[in-house]
């Protein structure tokens, strides 16, 4: 099985206090830790295993500049095969259709079985699958939390739904999907491993290699534009207890009686 | 002419879920003079369709028995087949709009836009709204050209829901609009219930739940001394489940449980909208976080700026004495 993912590096917000620069433009990124997205580590996991278990080759692909080769380095370290960096300066500002036209060009140069997102990224948008698969006629199951190979034509996946119920679908191949978290329990990646793949070649790939126009994407083509980041004002918040721990304790106790959570 | 706004209502076992009656408020904000249309998709929704008139007063039917169950490739079928050009459609941002508008934006050549939780205003097809980024760690204003139509995602729970129940409108049948909608390369199978853990936090009176600010599964037994002092039971974020730290069973939020208790405790987690999203009743929710702008100390009553390695064992200790 010849498994595409699709993958992007993104501050962790686990490892930053994510905070607006001083004229909203951006978030502030001096200092900030990238890693790949959550999501995407999932899937490339999701994808080795599959690798492992019927045979074939794991690529991962991301629309970035020379910075975001490291995540590709990243997974290639935990396993897959092939590392592909598709970047121009013509893609910068491209939107969520943008970007899945970008990724649709490189995926019909080759060809794959099954084509993997995150089930979301930086921004929470959820997107960038679900319009592959449109322009590429493909099926599309998002947020999927298993699967099962039933052999070279069809797949049955769980998607996961409200409640923490899970919809069984049986999907053609080729397809796009796009996995949850908690699939599986992706590797451990150490320094060996990344210092191992440090000088393996990573192809990149511009606008003329793909045969883009590139007034359809960037920030020309974007239909969707950021114009700033701010904080909302939601009201009050949260009553701060400030103090010694001993008398912010002693404070927190008091109020939990008073509201029952201390009987 | 003005845009042609619908509002794709979502429904389970029957009935309308809440998000139906926020749509109507959100498409106001792009139009206030929009008759807003509602579209029904699904099997034997009469029910659903007679609910939702009370606030829309035009109800779209389309009754596929292809649809009895779930299946968002067959329902973009459809309404890429009932939708006329350029219109705007209003999906509600939950797992099955997150399953279905991407792609619909794509056959309907028409703009998408995610998980938007504000509406401030729309100038000749400029549409500006707000959404969240980073986990909702921060903001954004969007500027969006709907000029060509648009499918946009409402965050559940962002819009007032309209409660008045006087539109009075009427239902019309569109199924013979609905197209070839035929064996699709995606076929439902089943639904597979969550399973039921060894406590049942939905019954809980108080939550000590905990993030991923616990760092380390070896630090839950902090989480659980707690609990046991306050008697309550312990809860917990997505990233504790997956990381197989803790069951299914006892994650809150739109992919977990649905709790209300009367006290919640939020042990170093964030407050992503999907993890509130599982808390109902407006408990007391009580905060610990390192990270003072964490969005959490935006929706709870009490806040602690501080590390809960730290002060978890603290206040156990205070609470055991007592
Ligand atoms: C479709 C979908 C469904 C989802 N469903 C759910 C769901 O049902 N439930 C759910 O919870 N999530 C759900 N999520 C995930 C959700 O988006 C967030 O990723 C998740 O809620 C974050 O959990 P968290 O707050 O524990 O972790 P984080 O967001 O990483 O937050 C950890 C917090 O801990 C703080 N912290 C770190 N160390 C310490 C310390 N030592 N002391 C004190 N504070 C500390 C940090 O400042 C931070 O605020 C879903 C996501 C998607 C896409
Ligand atoms: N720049 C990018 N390069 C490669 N893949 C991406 C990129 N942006 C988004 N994706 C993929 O699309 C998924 C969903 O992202 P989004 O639609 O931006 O929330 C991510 O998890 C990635 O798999």
């Amino acid at each position: 099985m010849e498994i595409l993912v699709c993958v992007k590096r993104v501050p962790d917000t686990s490892e930053n206090e994510i905070e607006i620069n001083s004229d909203g433009s951006d978030i502030e990124r001096d200092d900030l830790v990238y890693s790949v997205n959550e999501w995407d580590n999932y899937a490339v996991e999701e994808a080795i295993q599959i690798r492992d278990n019927v045979g074939g080759s794991v690529t991962v692909v991301t629309v970035g500049d020379e910075e975001d080769e490291e995540v590709l380095r990243r997974e290639m370290a935990m396993g897959a095969d092939n590392g592909i960096l598709i970047s121009d300066d013509a893609f910068e500002g491209s939107d969520g259709k943008g970007i899945a036209s970008i990724l649709k060009a490189e995926i019909e140069k080759g060809k794959y079985d099954l084509i993997m997102t995150g089930a979301q990224a930086d921004a929470g948008a959820g997107q960038v699958g679900g319009m592959l698969a449109a322009m590429m006629d493909l099926p599309y199951a998002s947020l999927v939390n298993s699967i099962d190979i039933i052999d070279d034509k069809k797949i049955k996946a769980g998607r996961e739904v409200e409640g923490g119920n899970q919809e069984m679908n049986e999907i053609d191949l080729p397809c796009v999907l796009s996995i949850q978290t908690g699939i599986n329990e992706p590797r451990y990646v150490g320094i060996r491993g990344i210092r191992k793949v440090a000088s393996v070649e990573i192809p990149v790939h511009g606008a003329s290699d793909l045969g883009i126009d590139a007034s359809s994407v960037g920030e020309n083509g974007a239909k969707v534009k950021r114009l700033d980041y701010y904080l909302p004002d939601l009201g009050e918040g949260a009553e701060m207890l400030e103090g010694s721990t001993d008398e912010i304790v002693e404070k927190m106790i008091e109020l939990l009686k008073s509201k029952g959570g201390i009987k | 002419m003005a845009q042609q706004i619908f509002a794709y209502i979502g429904h389970n076992n029957g009935q309308a879920e809440d998000s139906a009656l926020e749509l109507i408020n959100a498409a106001a904000k792009i139009d206030s003079t929009a008759a807003v249309t509602a579209i029904v998709v699904g099997s034997g929704i009469d029910a659903v369709c007679d609910a939702v008139a009370k606030t829309y007063k035009e109800v779209w039917k389309i009754d596929a028995a292809a649809l009895s169950n779930p299946n968002a490739e067959v329902t973009r079928k459809i309404l890429v087949n009932v939708l006329p050009a350029d219109c705007i459609i209003l999906i509600p941002h939950d797992t099955f709009g997150m399953d279905l508008s991407p792609g619909l934006s794509v056959k309907l050549d028409s703009t998408f836009v995610a998980d938007v939780v504000d509406i401030e205003g729309n100038e000749g097809g400029n549409l500006k709204l707000s959404r969240q980024e980073y986990s909702g760690m921060v903001s954004a204003h969007m500027e969006c050209d709907i000029s060509q139509g648009a499918a946009i995602n409402i965050r559940p729970g962002s819009f007032a829901p309209d409660e008045s129940q006087s539109a009075g409108g009427t239902v019309t049948d569109k199924s013979g609009d609905a197209g070839d909608i035929a064996e699709s390369t995606r076929r439902f199978l089943e639904v597979l219930e969550a399973e039921a853990g060894d406590v049942d936090i939905t019954k809980s009176d108080v939550l000590v739940s905990v993030g991923r600010g616990i760092e380390d599964e070896d630090n839950l037994e902090i989480i659980h001394d707690l609990a046991k002092a306050m008697k309550a039971d312990v809860s917990c974020s997505r990233p504790i489940v997956d990381a197989k730290w803790l069951e299914k069973s006892r994650q809150v939020g739109t992919s977990g449980q649905t709790v209300k208790p009367n006290v919640y405790m939020a042990m170093g987690i964030s407050g992503s909208f999907q993890h509130m999203g599982g808390i109902k009743g407006s408990p007391y929710i009580v905060a610990v976080n390192k990270n003072s702008k964490a969005p959490i100390f935006q929706l709870a009553d009490v806040g602690v700026e501080a590390d809960i390695l730290e002060f978890v064992p603290e206040l156990t200790e205070k609470v055991e004495e007592l």
